[in-house]
């Protein structure tokens, strides 16, 4: 496998920041543009969720539904059955949080390629507090069959999900953040539906995180090569289909895994991934994330902080697990 | 072949109807499980639909100037199975496989099994917004005006929230290719609709959302085709014709029952339901009749 190029300016003083929904907005415009059968609907969060860029683009590809989730996705369906490729867009609490069984039937069992983007999902929320931090999507998403289920890590990912969900043919669901975060990867980083990506080779421990937690690895792993542990960083931005080869050759080489994400530890990426090595390769596997609780208010770094997400507490857990283990 | 619209009598339609209703006993029977009532109450709409409103092409489902019907009240797919087999999607020996294993005759439809279903259905109140969202297309993004969408929802799934999410949203819209019907039969599973969850005043809340309403006797074949011309004639609103209808109609034992909703009849009710269905009786013919 090619090494993974990262950002030059990642971990440096120079480290660039922007939300992942930034990169969605952008990526979608460039999806309508290479596909006139793209359109967009969206409940009352044109600017929020970004898409206002693909509104100025395409105003007469983009269909504003009012705060109506149930009726966001079924209109999608519809569309979709009419051979459109509908990118439906709102808060990650409200859809999937609201319309759950209306993406399951009239999207994923319908089997129609209904785009679900969850914008303002985890705990970078922050001030919202509890109702809007959606940390339970991920888990609700990956259980539906058909559904695909893309976490991108930063804001150029993000864009390149984007592009890529617009012609997969499959329902998909996108999960966006609200904040600025660090970005690890370039123009040129490779991105497909379906595959994790080894940032930083290791052979103690293998780090498996998605969405934002990614990069929050990448300064843990950074502390712990100081105290002497050689962690691989995996990059796990497509959660379903999960990429079971590349996470097994990780775990197949280090013997021992920890995930992180900024959900619910129960069912998401940690479900996956335990699930996948219980069956295959029973090696000990911490999950991290949120702990079978809510979130709360607080700014958005001071929220994922408390929740020990940050790479100093992750490395301190890790750390505190490779004791344990060895 | 292409199916255009209004090539048969109505007195051939009636005809389609006795059909279907006779084919809903054998496949409920058959099935051992199922709904009774709520499709034969339909059966009258969905034979004027299939022949006589309708455009499709049986061997061709996805032929792209056919019109598209979305049904709403999935649970109500015996009538739409059995008159689909009547037009000729499949052969007729296949209406026995309902809800039977392997079958593609689901015991609620599934698109992707059978050729000719628009959509999934089953969990109430989607089958609109979908039925919305093609009706948006055609007349927003594909400039195809002389294509219609049909929906047929119940009355009952009018409780659900998403129906009127839909309804606001063909009304901001003005849908004018969306005609959607109602099968107001005043049945719900735990009882009459205006005990369980009262929808009155129907037709001033679907004209508060911006519709063109009608209300007519779903039993009636020349008033549907009547109400469904005035719906394509509106041109400046989505339509919605109030359809009353009789919940197990052209079945006596079965008629306004509600305890029929979601009951097969067993192999003696079938035989006496059939034998009234042939008879001149339960034949539902309006030639003659007068209505209000």
């Amino acid at each position: 496998m090619s090494k993974y190029e990262l950002d030059k300016a990642v971990l440096t003083k120079q480290q660039l920041v922007e939300p992942t929904r930034a990169g969605f907005g952008r990526g979608l415009k460039k999806a309508g543009e290479l596909d006139e059968s793209v359109v967009a609907l969206c409940a009352d969060l044109t600017e929020s969720v970004q898409m206002h860029l693909f509104r100025e683009a395409f105003p007469k590809r983009f269909i504003e539904v009012g705060v109506a989730e149930q009726n966001l996705v079924t209109v999608a369906s519809g569309l979709a059955r009419a051979g459109k490729i509908p990118f439906t867009a709102s808060y990650a609490a409200f859809s999937p949080g609201r319309n759950w069984e209306q993406i399951k039937t009239t999207a994923a069992l319908n089997d129609q390629p209904v785009k679900v983007v969850g914008g303002h999902a985890g705990l970078y929320t922050g001030p919202d507090g509890a109702t809007h931090q959606m940390l339970e999507d991920i888990a609700l998403m990956r259980v539906m069959p058909n559904m695909v289920v893309v976490v991108p890590g930063d804001s150029i990912e993000a864009e390149k999900a984007t592009i890529a969900l617009a012609s997969n043919g499959k329902p998909s669901y996108l999960r966006l953040s609200r904040d600025k975060t660090p970005i690890f990867s370039t123009a040129q980083s490779p991105f497909e539906i379906g595959k994790a990506y080894v940032l930083r080779p290791g052979k103690h421990v293998s780090l498996f995180g998605t969405g934002t937690m990614t990069y929050e690895l990448l300064v843990a792993a950074k502390l712990l090569a100081k105290n002497g542990v050689d962690a691989e960083v995996v990059h796990v931005p497509t959660i379903k289909p999960l990429d079971d080869e590349t996470v097994l050759a990780s775990l197949r080489k280090t013997k021992c895994g920890v995930t992180v994400e900024e959900a619910q530890i129960a069912g998401g990426l940690g479900g996956a991934i335990t699930e996948l090595a219980s069956e295959h390769l029973p090696v000990p596997i911490k999950r991290l994330g949120v702990e079978d609780r809510y979130g709360e208010s607080g700014t958005p770094r001071e929220v994922v902080e408390a929740f020990g997400l940050n790479g100093d507490s992750l490395a301190t857990k890790i750390g505190q697990f490779m004791m344990q283990v060895a | 072949m292409a199916v255009m619209s209004g090539h048969l009598t109505n007195k051939q339609i009636e005809d389609k109807a006795s059909v279907i209703r006779r084919d809903i006993i054998s496949m409920l029977e058959a099935a051992g499980s199922g709904h009774s009532a709520g499709p034969l109450g339909l059966s009258d709409l969905v034979a004027t639909l299939y022949f006589g409103a309708m455009n499709y092409n049986a061997k061709e489902p996805d032929w792209e100037e056919r019109d598209y019907f979305f049904l709403s009240n999935g649970h109500c797919v015996p009538v739409q199975y059995a008159a689909m087999a009547e037009a000729g999607y499949f052969d007729k020996k296949e209406l026995l496989t309902l809800r039977k294993y392997g079958s593609r005759l689901q015991g609620h439809p599934e698109r992707t099994r059978l050729p000719g279903l628009e959509n999934t259905s089953g969990p109430l109140g989607s089958g609109l917004s979908q039925a919305a969202g093609v009706a948006y297309s055609l007349q927003y993004l594909d400039g195809q005006a002389h294509r219609f969408v049909y929906c047929i929802t119940g009355d009952g799934e009018l409780n659900e929230g998403n129906i009127w999410e839909a309804a606001m949203f063909a009304g901001k819209y003005k849908l004018s290719q969306l005609i959607t019907f109602v099968d107001r039969n005043n049945i719900q599973i735990d009882g009459n609709t205006e005990d369980v969850m009262p929808l009155e005043d129907l037709r001033g809340k679907w004209q508060s959302f911006g519709w063109h309403v009608q209300e007519i006797d779903g039993h009636n074949v020349e008033s549907i085709l009547d109400a469904i011309g005035m719906a394509k004639a509106i041109t400046n609103r989505p339509s919605v014709i109030i359809t009353h209808t009789i919940p197990g109609k052209g079945v006596d034992f079965m008629e306004y029952d509600y305890r029929w909703h979601g009951m097969p009849p067993n192999h003696e009710q079938a035989k006496l339901a059939l034998a009234e269905l042939r008879s001149l009786r339960g034949k539902i013919s309006h030639e003659g009749q007068k209505h209000e």
